[in-house]
Parts: structure tokens; C-alpha cells; sequence
């Protein structure tokens, strides 16, 4: 992370701050936090990022956030040996399952939140609910729950770090916050909570858009958007180029 | 250095990409494989997702083997006639093959449908391969032993439209390719290779193909079967990256061409035995892991059952 960012987003919590209370007592705002950019962008030498999130308090207390990406559907299935063979024995299909889930705390959430809000405010992956339609017993279904869990884990998605959230002084915060390359692309929502005495006192929602952008964007659009197009040109460039390749070998 | 491809939405290395590629090429230069059935594991295990590897590995066939093609074209290595029949057969295969791939999707078999067809395939073939090479082998070590015969004859030589194919020596029944081409279509639509890994083995036992005509006249029958995939992947499933594919072209049809000259000064038995090991080397791979246990028995797919 270079200096940069950092400073403008210390620039930003406390030009935040000073919002704040010229605001005055009537402001009911107790906890203000933005992005240091809301747009990540990635093109074709995209290897990962991180966004500082910053922001100030009203006084005294805990800050937790969670960046949740856009939610799709996902099938979770389980291998079994049949006939000495691995094959996929069962399967339970998921509903709203975010792409992208990850936490950032100003202490560690189990000492910051009791259970009962944590669950409430879905803080944790423990906490996440997903949908789902099958007619499993508990038991099953918190077994293929928590391999959906793993499996997004191990994939980076649902990083297993809560990062750290850090105060200057009692009322201005900040946090980086880390995309590994593989970051599903869409609309991310980015919940801060205040905490104060074990009690979510006040929260603020703030977007933050991953798209694709230049040659990667067009690329990506046409294959969607012209997929037919797309195909056709893929194989014509893919003879071009075998024919060229060939040129240079004719007198061999 | 890295790289971002739009479709596979992953980072790879570009020379991690070119070096594959150059192998893959050079592979399908010698034997006249495609390398669709290493490159796509490959792409697995480097990040790229199972269905934009199929996929993309089928552009990339397109390119090496139209590359290929040239190559031995110009060393009269084609036998067109015969190219276009296994063609005409390995179409009318194709399209049952994508009707059996959706059946075994939607019950969720279709991993193991290809596993398994994989390894009783390639372990069969792979087999009798060596034997026959190292029978090859006896034979020149006793000089003055019988004399072979051109081809053996069989009952398949009794079937009716007997063509003439001038560049193979060969007089047989059209209905011979065609039925190897069915066969061979099937399997590239369920297993998203390009098939030439069993049709390189079946023009040699099983058409009697003399081993120099065999792999430019499977990689002419390549291209087209490849480009059908690439065109239907692209158009139904979106899940052509282009970016990628092009990387791995770069490396591939250079190595084509390498493939083509080493092969071309390999001796047919030498040829014969080096793709043998190959065969059984993949076999082998997959029947592992078909029959140890995971380390994780779980796992996660979008699709909807």
C-alpha cells in the first residue's frame, strides 16, 4: 500500500470529523465512514487490491465492518466412494450465498459484539444465513453449509483474516481492506457498526462497485453481448493465427 | 509477469501460459493429438475454471492444429479424402455427444462419466500399444523371421462402399471411418478434447493407416471438430476467453511446428511407443484420482441441478 491513498483517506476521515460536530448536537450521525475509492477497476494487470475504509465517531466505542459481494446461487456437493469409485453422492443447492464476504474489526467480534447481535446483523461467516431448498435434515445441511464455508475460504473469497481496524485518537478510524485477483465482479455493499458497550449503537451503508474496465471490459461484453460474433471471430483468429505461425517454417 | 483474463476473471502469468501453450504444440506436432486432454487439466490446476478451460483449450486446438496441418501438408502428409469422411462421421457423433453430456449434467454425473470413459479408453489402447510395440521390436531383432504381410485382413474388410484412399494405401469401406468418426465424435463432445488421442491409435490398428499419414490427417479432422466447440462454447455457455486462448496460441503453434520436424525423424515403432507411454502415463493419472480418496469430498459448482 503506498502513502497516498493512506493520507487522503486520513484527510477524509477528519474533514469527516469536523462535518461532524459542526454539525452540532442535532446530528444524529454517530458513526460516518466512506471508501477511499468506490470503483475498483480491473484490466489486464489486475493481481489484487485494497481499498482503505475510513470514517469517524461520535465518541468512545468499537468499530466492526463487513464487505459483502454480490449474492448468486451455488450447488455444494459431496463425494462418496461407490464401487471404489469417487463419484458425487448428494448435493444441496444454496441460495443468496455472497460471492465475496469479509470482515474488519476495531477488536476481535466476539469481544466487541454478543452472539445475539453479531446474528442479528449477520457479522461473522458463522452468522451468514443462506437459502436453501432442500429437504435435508439439520444435521446434513449444517455439514454442506459449513463445507460451502470452507470451500469459499480456501478460494480467498470469504477471507478467513479479520483485518484490523485501527484509531487515531477515539473518534477517527480506518482499515485497509484486501481483493485477492479472483474478486467476483459486481455491486459490493460495505457495513459499518458502531459498538458501544456491547450494543450496536449506529451504522452506515456505503457501496463500492468491481468491474472490468478497457480491453478486459470489451472483451468481456462482447463475449456476453455478441456471443455468437465472438465465437466466430475466435476461431478465425485462432486459424490466422496457426497459418502465420507456419510462414516462417515453409522452407524447413 | 501477470495477467488478467476477463473470462476465466483469474490473474495467471503470461509466460507460465506461453510455456504451456509451446508444449502442448509441440505435442500435437509429434503425435497429431490435440493436447486437449493435458492442456485442460492443466488450465484446471493453474485456477482457470473447468468450463472456460474446456472451452478455451478447444480455441487454442484450432490454432496448433491448423498449424500442424500446414506443416505436414507440405510434406504430403494428408490424406484429405480420408480427413473428410472421419469429418462427415465425427459430426453426426458430436451432436449425440452434446445431447449425452446435457443428460449427465443434469444428474450430476458428468465428471465421472468423463473420468471413467477416459480411463478404460486410454488404459485399453495404452496397453495394447506397448504390446504391439515391443512385438515390432522382436521382429527386427530376428532377421529372416516371416515376412509381415502390408495389413492384416479381417471381417471389417468384407463391408460394402470400399473406397480407395491413395495417400494411406489403403483400399477399404468407407463405413469404417465414418463409424471411427461417430465414435471418436461422441467422445470429443463428452470429453471437450479434440479426440485425436483416440483416433491417432485407431487409424493405426484399427484402419491400418501407415504411421506418417496418421497425425496431419487427425489434425486436419482436429481443426474442424475444435472450432465446432469453440463456436458452441462461446455461443451457449460464454465461456471462451479469447485472451487466454490467444496466449496459449502464441506458444502453441510455434511448438507445432518443432513437433512436426521432431516427429517426422522419429521412426514409426520409436512414435508408436513414446505416445504408448503417454497414453498410459494419463490413464494411470486419472484412475488415481478416481480411486483415492479427496482430500476434500466437498465442493462447490454454480450449476443448478
Amino acid at each position: 500500500m503506498n502513502a497516498r491513498p493512506a493520507a487522503a483517506a486520513w484527510l477524509g476521515a477528519i474533514s469527516l470529523a469536523v462535518a461532524l460536530f459542526a454539525g452540532g448536537p442535532a446530528r444524529a450521525d454517530e458513526v460516518v465512514a466512506d471508501l477511499s475509492n468506490h470503483l475498483i477497476a480491473i484490466n489486464s494487470s489486475f493481481t489484487g487490491t485494497s481499498v482503505v475504509l475510513f470514517g469517524a465517531t461520535d465518541g468512545p466505542g468499537d468499530i466492526v465492518a463487513v464487505v459483502r459481494g454480490p449474492e448468486r446461487d451455488l450447488t455444494v456437493w459431496r463425494k462418496a466412494k461407490i464401487l471404489g469409485i469417487w463419484a458425487n453422492a448428494e448435493s444441496v443447492e444454496f441460495g443468496s450465498v455472497p460471492s465475496f464476504y469479509a470482515v474488519a474489526a476495531s477488536r476481535p467480534i466476539d469481544e466487541a459484539v454478543p452472539a445475539s447481535a453479531a446474528a442479528l446483523y449477520r457479522i461473522g461467516v458463522r452468522n451468514l444465513k443462506f437459502q436453501n431448498n432442500s429437504a435435508a435434515t439439520p444435521d446434513r445441511l449444517s455439514v454442506f453449509t459449513e463445507a460451502l464455508v470452507r470451500e469459499q475460504q480456501r478460494a480467498g473469497l470469504f477471507p478467513t483474516r479479520v483485518e484490523q481496524i485501527s484509531f487515531l485518537g477515539e473518534r477517527l478510524f480506518r482499515a485497509n481492506i484486501s481483493f485477492p485477483a479472483n474478486v467476483p465482479t459486481g455491486t459490493y455493499l460495505v457495513e459499518v457498526f458502531l459498538i458501544r458497550n456491547r450494543d450496536v449503537v449506529g451504522a452506515q451503508t456505503t457501496p463500492l462497485v468491481v468491474s472490468k474496465v478497457g480491453i478486459d471490459a470489451a472483451v468481456s461484453d462482447f463475449a456476453t453481448g455478441a456471443a455468437a460474433a465472438y465465437g466466430a471471430i475466435a476461431v478465425l483468429a485462432a486459424v490466422m493465427a496457426g497459418w502465420l505461425a507456419s510462414l516462417p517454417f515453409r522452407t524447413i | 509477469m501477470d495477467i488478467y483474463l476477463p473470462i476465466a476473471e483469474i490473474t495467471a502469468d503470461i509466460f507460465l501460459l506461453l510455456g504451456l501453450g509451446a508444449v502442448i504444440g509441440f505435442l500435437s506436432g509429434v503425435f497429431g493429438v490435440g493436447g486437449g486432454f493435458l492442456l485442460t487439466p492443466l488450465l484446471m490446476f493453474i485456477g482457470v475454471p473447468a468450463p472456460v478451460a474446456v472451452a478455451s483449450s478447444a480455441n487454442q486446438l484450432v490454432g496448433a492444429s491448423v498449424s500442424g496441418v500446414i506443416a505436414h501438408w507440405r510434406r504430403g502428409n494428408v490424406d484429405a479424402k480420408m480427413g473428410a469422411i472421419l469429418l462427415a462421421g465425427g459430426i453426426a457423433g458430436s451432436v449425440l455427444g452434446v445431447w449425452l453430456f446435457t443428460l449427465l449434467k443434469r444428474i450430476g454425473q458428468v465428471e465421472l462419466a468423463i473420468s471413467l470413459s477416459y480411463v478404460l479408453l486410454l488404459g485399453t489402447l495404452g496397453a495394447l500399444m506397448v504390446i504391439e510395440s515391443f512385438r515390432a521390436a522382436m521382429r527386427q531383432r530376428r532377421p529372416g523371421g516371416s515376412r509381415r504381410r502390408l495389413h492384416q485382413h479381417y471381417w471389417i474388410h468384407g463391408l460394402p462402399l470400399k473406397t480407395r484412399f491413395r495417400r494411406s494405401k489403403l483400399y477399404i469401406s468407407a463405413l469404417l471411418p465414418i463409424g471411427l468418426g461417430f465414435l471418436v465424435g461422441i467422445l470429443s463432445a463428452l470429453l471437450g478434447v479434440g479426440g485425436g488421442f483416440i483416433m491417432v491409435p485407431a487409424m493405426i490398428y484399427m484402419l491400418g493407416m501407415p504411421t506418417a499419414v496418421v497425425p496431419g490427417t487427425s489434425l486436419l479432422q482436429i481443426i474442424f471438430v475444435a472450432a465446432n466447440v469453440t463456436f458452441l462454447q462461446a455461443y451457449t455457455n460464454r465461456t471462451v476467453d479469447a485472451v487466454l486462448a490467444m496466449l496459449l496460441l502464441f506458444g502453441g503453434v510455434v511448438g507445432a511446428q518443432f513437433g512436426t520436424r521432431f516427429g517426422t525423424r522419429l521412426r514409426g515403432e520409436q512414435l508408436r511407443f513414446l505416445l504408448a507411454l503417454l497414453v498410459l502415463a494419463v490413464a494411470a493419472k486419472l484412475a488415481i484420482d478416481l480411486t483415492v480418496r479427496p482430500p476434500d469430498p466437498f465442493f462447490i459448482s454454480s450449476e443448478r441441478t
